[in-house]
């Protein structure tokens, strides 16, 4: 089943890196091919085994005890089925700012060069880019903007913040 | 005004650097349509009926005279010379070059300006009061509120694309200038009985298809979670708001659906987990936003020159029109704010031409220290303007064509672009709304009749506002013909109303007669002093209904 699937690129924490998982969108039965990102609930069923990882669809609604079962998971991918879907960043953000999510977060599916620079801050750390992205052109987005209003998971401070700590 | 500071001049200038290079890709066939819309609307471009179109944002409609210059400038060079602000306090371009945009992005962000958010599926710009920080009921004023909003919600990572478009409205005084039950989320800021400013905020308001009136959310916010509030309302939004179909996207679809019960249950719950956190405002951060707004540099106005201004007014009865329609009055004596009219026969509700632009920005800077005010209304204001200095600007603004003694009058019509621009309308909406405006130009009338909003919108977006204008006018489409229904009894401001539908729709040439009959049961029956709405209110749509179709 992961033969035939076109080849995806990974960045992963900034850098174009060699993906050694596979991806299974099917719901029955375990791939053969190791390490492997599954879906949720065929992960649930396997949690202990250590070259499974889950993916999660983006209406995931992530209660705690979601969130607590997820800390045993080597990754978590959280699936774009269209790059106008949003909710893949609040679950992101959730992950890491609520429930301390200190493994990889990996954005698969519909992930494109424009997005990938809010996709940072919101915590995903490795990105599977949609496979007819250009790499050059995405680690150029990656960069798009040095400041930013808001704090995320990158950035932990305001800009109001920021502003009267150097003005003082 | 607020000015920019490097961090926000280097935010705007890498946002033209980016989209430079998305539209590089697009033209080169590197991005797809598809893949580009999101892209270009949250910079403002849009593709309508005859080209593409762009939305320039004005945050809380404050603009400088040397802005205006350079928009003046822009439509001479990228446009046909002329623009249109509209009913979001934002202004339009109708006909620039797909590949210009970018050039146009970068002259504009020389002057701290840019179209970011003013379209598409994400948070827009924050519109408010016109009259803030000058009106006489106001409590606090709302603009150092929303210029943290703006920052707050510009290039939100985590609310770029959302459901639906989603626009917050601010207003800090006691009468709603701001429209904010019928956004997205309305915020009213005001003080409790210990003197503490709280904000009251609303939730699932809208226009649109299903038009809905607010619910409040939290009447009793304390300003220091103003942000972390906002965000726990949107997160809510982002996560459970539909997706599967865009006419059911928006929040009030959703605060619909859950009830506002559930709403403001789980926007508590998830604010209970973002309260206190690092976007928590602090008094020095409000303090830092306020200064941008300082009192303008006024000087004392004599009692003789109030007095003489007072006495202009009992003798010259056309200057006292101006005055009683277009003149506002101001927390500081001897000062008013005046009202440019933009609603002139010859030309569409809103549009100015760039030589028009510049004799405005000259107006400003003689009259009233360089900066005015955007409507909703689509009209302009100069907010500080002394009041032995009326009288020359009034001379100034009948030779400019922007004197119209007509606002807040049935002649002063909220109108969206409709079938001559828009390829989604059913009727054209301009001829109507001048069609209007010569049936009932005799001032006298209008005067007599009173404060009136005549709110009209080519198809059922409502982009002209028709469900909260006093009298709504709304084109549908029935066998590929144009009719216009008629609604009554809608209202924006304080305790805002949705219209009621008269009855079965009109020809086009019957709606100015249709508009008389209606005025005319309103002066038959109204008590001394009533409103429009007053009477409307009281007597119900029946006497209305008998006369029109009887
Ligand atoms: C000609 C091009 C235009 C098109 C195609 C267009 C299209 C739309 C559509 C489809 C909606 C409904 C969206 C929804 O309910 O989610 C809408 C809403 C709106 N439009 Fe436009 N519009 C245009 C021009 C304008 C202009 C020039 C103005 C200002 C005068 C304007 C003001 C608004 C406003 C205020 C709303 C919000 C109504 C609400 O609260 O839901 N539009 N527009
Ligand atoms: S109300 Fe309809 S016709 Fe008018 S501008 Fe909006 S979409 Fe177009």
């Amino acid at each position: 089943m992961h033969n035939g699937q076109p080849e995806t690129t990974l960045i992963k924490l900034g850098q174009p890196e060699k993906d050694t998982w596979s991806l299974c969108r099917d719901e029955d039965g375990l791939p053969e091919v190791r390490p492997a990102i599954v879906p949720l609930s065929v992960w649930q069923q396997h949690i202990d085994e250590t070259d499974l990882a889950p993916w999660l669809p983006s209406d995931t609604e992530l209660s705690p005890a979601l969130a607590e079962e997820l800390t045993k998971a080597p990754l978590v991918a959280i699936d774009f089925p269209a790059f106008t879907d949003g909710r893949g960043y609040t679950l992101a953000r959730l992950l890491r700012e609520r429930y301390g999510f200190t493994s990889e977060i990996r954005a698969i599916g519909d992930v494109l060069v424009d997005q990938l620079f809010y996709m940072t801050r919101c915590g995903f750390d490795a990105l599977a880019l949609r496979e007819d992205q250009h790499l050059d052109d995405a680690l150029r987005a990656l960069g798009a903007f040095s400041v930013s209003y808001q704090p995320g998971v990158d950035i932990k401070e305001a800009m109001f913040e920021r502003r009267l700590r150097e003005a003082t | 005004m607020y000015r920019y500071d490097t961090y926000d001049q280097t935010l705007v200038d890498e946002r033209v650097a980016q989209f430079r290079d998305q539209m590089d890709r697009y033209l080169a066939g590197r991005l797809s349509e598809e893949e580009f819309r999101p892209l270009r609307l949250q910079n403002g471009l849009y593709i309508q009926r005859h080209a593409p179109m762009l939305r320039i944002a004005i945050p809380y409609g404050m603009l400088s005279s040397k802005q205006l210059r350079t928009l003046a400038d822009v439509t001479r060079r990228y446009d046909r010379g002329y623009g249109h602000f509209t009913t979001r306090q934002n202004l339009q371009l109708n006909w620039p070059k797909l590949e210009d945009v970018p050039e146009i992005l970068a002259e504009l962000a020389k002057v701290q300006m840019h179209a970011i958010q003013t379209s598409g599926n994400c948070i827009r710009n924050t519109t408010s009061d016109q009259f803030a920080g000058i009106a006489k009921d106001e409590v606090e004023d709302p603009r150092p509120w929303c210029e943290l909003i703006r920052q707050w919600s510009t290039l939100h990572p985590e609310f770029a694309y959302l459901p639906r478009k989603f626009k917050i409205a601010v207003t800090g005084a006691d009468h709603d200038r701001a429209a904010i039950q019928v956004h997205d989320i309305g915020v009213r800021l005001w003080h409790n009985d210990k003197g503490e400013l709280r904000a009251r905020v609303l939730a699932g308001g809208g226009l649109g298809r299903t038009p809905m009136i607010g619910d409040v959310v939290r009447e009793d916010l304390p300003w220091q979670h103003l942000l972390t509030y906002l965000e726990a309302c949107v997160r809510v939004y982002n996560q459970f708001g539909r997706r599967d179909n865009k006419f059911k996207a928006r929040i009030k679809i959703l605060v619909k659906a859950l009830g506002i019960e559930e709403y403001r249950r789980r926007v508590e719950e998830e604010w209970s987990h973002l309260k206190d956190g690092p976007q928590t405002l602090t008094q020095a951060a409000v303090e830092a936003a306020k200064a941008h707004f300082p009192e303008p540099n006024r000087r004392e106005v004599s009692e003789a020159a109030i007095a003489a201004y007072e006495q202009l007014r009992q003798n010259d009865r056309a200057f006292a029109r101006f005055v009683t329609n277009n003149v506002t009055d101001h927390v500081v004596p001897g000062y008013k704010a005046v009202t440019l009219s933009l609603k002139r026969r010859e030309h569409a509700p809103g549009d100015v031409t760039a030589d028009q632009m510049d004799a405005i920005a000259d107006l400003a800077d003689v009259f009233s220290f360089g900066e005015m005010r955007v409507t909703h209304e689509q009209n302009l204001v100069l907010s500080d303007v002394p009041v032995d200095e009326i009288q020359a600007l009034w001379d100034k603004l009948q030779e400019l064509g922007m004197a119209n003694p007509t606002v807040g009058t049935l002649s002063d019509i909220i109108c969206c672009p409709g079938g001559d621009y828009c390829s989604l309308a059913n009727a054209v909406s301009i001829p109507i709304a001048q069609a209007i405006q010569e049936r009932f130009e005799d001032l006298d009338f209008l005067y007599d009749l009173g404060p009136l909003d005549l709110n009209i919108s080519g198809c059922m977006n409502a982009c002209g506002h028709h469900h909260v204008g006093n009298i709504g006018i709304l084109g549908v489409d029935k066998k590929g013909e144009e009719y216009y229904q008629v609604s009554l009894g809608g209202n924006s401001r304080d305790d805002a109303s949705l219209g009621k539908i008269l009855g079965p729709s009109f020809y086009r040439e019957d709606v100015p007669t249709v508009i008389d009959k209606v005025l005319q049961v309103y002066v038959e029956q109204r008590h001394d002093d009533e409103h429009f709405l007053d009477t409307y209110r009281r007597i119900g749509i029946k006497p209305f209904k008998e006369r029109v179709y009887a």
